[in-house]
């Protein structure tokens, strides 16, 4: 039956690849880009995704770390950086990350994630030490940190090989690293939004050294801004040939890029529909990647619930301390909650599944789905009489 | 698992409860959004998405009704409660018009108030009068039941009276508003001074019978289940069959929209999901066979979610409204340019199309 709306939605020969597991070409990821029938494409991820993980929802109870805002690489997209010299720049120093630690100790988590700028003044102790901090304060707990992007200025700073400084930050305790940094594959855009910061090649070949000395990794894409479809095919293409060779990514993000607050204010923001397409679209071209990840505080939770079935199978997680992007309307900083995590996840009758940073198992929760979905549940009486009571 | 209904939906069989049911059930909503989209494309055959200007003018947030779900209201004696001028409205009016044109009946004016003891028929009779003398390019789509009902009762006048010299005074159509959930055990709960289930269809019968056009709503996501949805839009669908058999007036759209919890007596109600509201308007389009339009409400789902609506049955982005205050009252509302409406529609892959209340195409200057 729903064959035959994804064939005349024009979506048949991907339709058959997807079922016979074929691998899907540039051709087939612009087509998927510019068919019109967006559910449909979220019916075909949505095969793919079963395949590989059932019903499962993984989610993380976790805490960020931003370091440091101060970033000498100007990208236009970018709300979060201080330049330099500028007053509003802050340095978190190892006992201020203790202390941030410490505030979050009686809370369960199991993935500590840390990024930040790229600081030219920070040496390589401190990167060494920040994380000994973090280890100390959660030896169990998994620490994803340093996007590519800092990779490169701690190799610097550190007069080492990269792979020998990769190393020393995995034996001080970093156990994966984070996938951003990577923007969208493209001299072009990289020629108009981040100049100053490396390109494609650089990116993915710090990768491949980090995944060949055992250090896994995400990836992302930065999308929404300037870039065009053959490049965001291009990048998944780039970022499928690599694992390929090293299997070393576990979970592809598309992030939905915020235009508040950056040079590039006066531009509107993605669509949803540009949210829930570039999850199904990576789901479908990245066929050697575990996972995808719907980030729920770039494209808003209700995008994220819904991009479950478009694709994701993991939604992040609780993001206590996120810094780098606020909610544009309240500009906060914004959390969830285990309970608002289960409930987004059940709700659409799929199994939560508790990981840490290495999508290793911590806890598969029972849950149920909300009560408005059960035929035998009556209104609740009890508030009637309250409220009455109450006028 | 739901073949059986999809094969329904392609023979252009019209779905049963049980069907309904099962697909408030279904947790697939890229299906639901298939088999919804595949219903608005043979409704609505090129693929445009319309929506009007107009705006909402709240003319009093007097009420005494103190509905559980609402935010805007001010109890009689209340020092914050106000009834706009009728200058204060004539400006409002020419606000929209500013914006809108002077295309005859082109911008829709939705005059929404509080049950005020004080305002009876001639009030409104006078103003409407006044709205559609000074301003031709206006068009009435005032009111809600729960007013209509109020001001005849105060009036000392039956409802189809109320209704004829409101009609007569320039009322052109009948918004859905305060449908809230169709069903006595939910509406005893949030709304019970309010317009029973009874009243609500038939004053939109009596609107239809006098062949003024009204719409249908549903606001879901407060203390309801699913069968209460589900019986809601069933009942909407029985009243549509008949006005349209036997009345020259029927509903134009139907438009579903989530509780806003915030600020009300029930602030500790979650709210519901954009999931849930996709699910919910792709089975209001597979069920409601008989209604021609469905609409977003970007109002309380926000662009994102209003803007895959159009992929789950959505045909109509509503109106530009220009000001809110009642969803607002409570919390965030989401209110729009037209730039940033046809930004919304274009990038889905839809041709934006300003329609007036009547749903017919606006020319464009």
């Amino acid at each position: 039956m729903f064959e035959e709306l994804i064939n005349s939605a024009g979506l048949e020969d991907i339709f058959g690849k997807v079922t016979e597991g074929e691998r899907l070409s540039a051709e087939d990821g612009w087509k998927l880009y510019k068919n019109e029938n967006l559910p449909a494409i979220g019916y075909l991820a949505n095969l793919a995704r079963e395949r590989l993980h059932g019903d499962r929802v993984y989610f993380v109870r976790n805490q960020h770390l931003n370091y440091t805002n101060v970033c000498n690489k100007g990208c236009l997209f970018c709300s979060f950086y201080s330049l330099p010299k500028d007053p509003e720049g802050y340095v978190l120093s190892p006992s201020d990350i203790s202390e941030r630690m410490e505030t979050y100790k009686d809370i369960a988590i199991s993935e500590i994630h840390m990024v930040g700028g790229v600081n030219p003044k920070l040496p390589y102790d401190y990167y060494l030490d920040i994380v000994r901090a973090v280890k100390e304060a959660r030896p169990g707990v998994s620490l994803k940190a340093f996007t590519m992007i800092e990779l490169e200025q701690i190799q610097r700073i550190s007069r080492k090989p990269m792979d020998e400084m990769l190393l020393d930050l995995k034996e001080a305790g970093v156990d994966a690293l984070p996938g951003g940094g990577a923007e969208v594959f493209s001299e072009r855009v990289h020629e108009q939004l981040f100049q100053a910061k490396s390109d494609s090649d650089k990116w993915l070949e710090t990768a491949r050294l980090a995944h060949e000395v055992g250090l896994p990794s995400n990836a992302t894409i930065l999308y929404g801004h300037v870039e065009q479809i053959e490049e965001k095919v291009y990048h998944l293409m780039k970022l499928r040939e690599l694992q390929d060779e090293t299997n070393g990514f576990l979970a592809f993000i598309p992030l939905s890029w915020h235009p508040e607050r950056t040079a590039l204010d006066h531009m509107p923001g993605p669509t949803g529909q540009m949210d829930l397409r570039e999850i199904a679209v990576s789901r479908l071209m990245l066929d050697n990647v575990p996972h995808i990840k719907s980030f729920w505080i770039m494209n808003t939770p209700a995008v994220t619930q819904v991009g479950l079935w478009y694709g994701a199978d993991d939604m992040d997680g609780s993001v206590l301390e996120y810094e780098i992007t606020r909610n544009p309307v309240t500009n906060r900083k914004q959390a969830l909650t285990h309970g608002d995590m289960l409930d987004m996840i059940s709700e659409t009758g799929r199994q939560p599944v508790e990981r840490d940073a290495l999508y290793r198992i911590i806890d598969q929760p029972t849950a149920s789905r909300p009560s408005y979905m059960n035929p035998d549940a009556n209104v609740p009486l009890e508030p009637a009489s309250y409220m009455r009571g109450n006028l | 698992m739901i073949n059986d209904i999809a094969a329904k939906i392609f023979s252009g069989e019209r779905l049963n409860e049980e069907d309904g049911r099962r697909l408030f059930h279904h947790s697939n909503i890229t299906e639901l959004g298939m088999l919804a989209d595949y219903v608005r494309q043979s409704k609505h055959q090129d693929r445009v998405v319309t929506y009007n200007i107009g705006r909402n003018i709240n003319y009093t947030n007097v009420c005494w009704v103190r509905c559980k779900f609402c935010a805007f209201y001010r109890p009689p004696g209340d020092r914050e409660g106000y009834t706009l001028s009728d200058k204060e409205i004539f400006t409002k009016v020419e606000e929209l018009l500013n914006i809108g044109g002077d295309v005859p009946e082109s911008c829709e004016i939705l005059l929404q108030g509080g049950l005020n003891p004080k305002l009876k028929i001639d009030y409104y009779e006078r103003l409407f009068t006044e709205i559609s003398k000074r301003y031709p390019a206006a068009y009435l789509h005032s009111l809600s039941v729960a007013e209509i009902v109020y001001l005849a009762h105060i009036s000392k006048i039956s409802i189809e009276e109320a209704l004829s010299r409101l009609q007569f005074a320039g009322l052109k159509s009948l918004p859905g508003a305060g449908a809230e959930i169709l069903d006595p055990e939910v509406r005893n709960m949030i709304a019970y001074r309010k317009e029973t289930v009874q009243e609500w269809l038939e004053v939109h019968k009596k609107t239809h019978r006098m062949g003024m056009k009204s719409t249908a709503t549903m606001m879901f996501g407060s203390v309801e289940t699913i069968e209460h949805r589900l019986k809601h839009l069933l009942k909407i669908r029985e009243v549509q069959d008949e006005s349209r058999l036997n009345h020259p007036g029927y509903f134009t759209a139907f438009i579903a929209w989530s509780f806003q919890p915030e600020g009300t007596e029930l602030v500790h109600t979650k709210k519901a999901t954009g999931y849930d509201y996709l699910r919910t308007v792709a089975i209001s389009r597979l069920l409601l066979d008989n209604i021609d339009n469905i609409q977003a409400s970007y109002v309380t789902q926000g662009p994102k979610i209003a803007q895959i609506a159009l992929g789950y049955g959505i045909n109509d982005f509503g109106s530009t409204m220009m000001e809110e205050n009642v969803i607002s009252a409570g919390g965030k509302s989401f209110v729009m340019p037209t730039q940033e409406i046809e930004r919304l529609i274009k990038s889905a892959g839809f041709a934006p199309r300003r329609r007036n209340t009547r749903y017919e195409f606006v020319p464009t200057q």
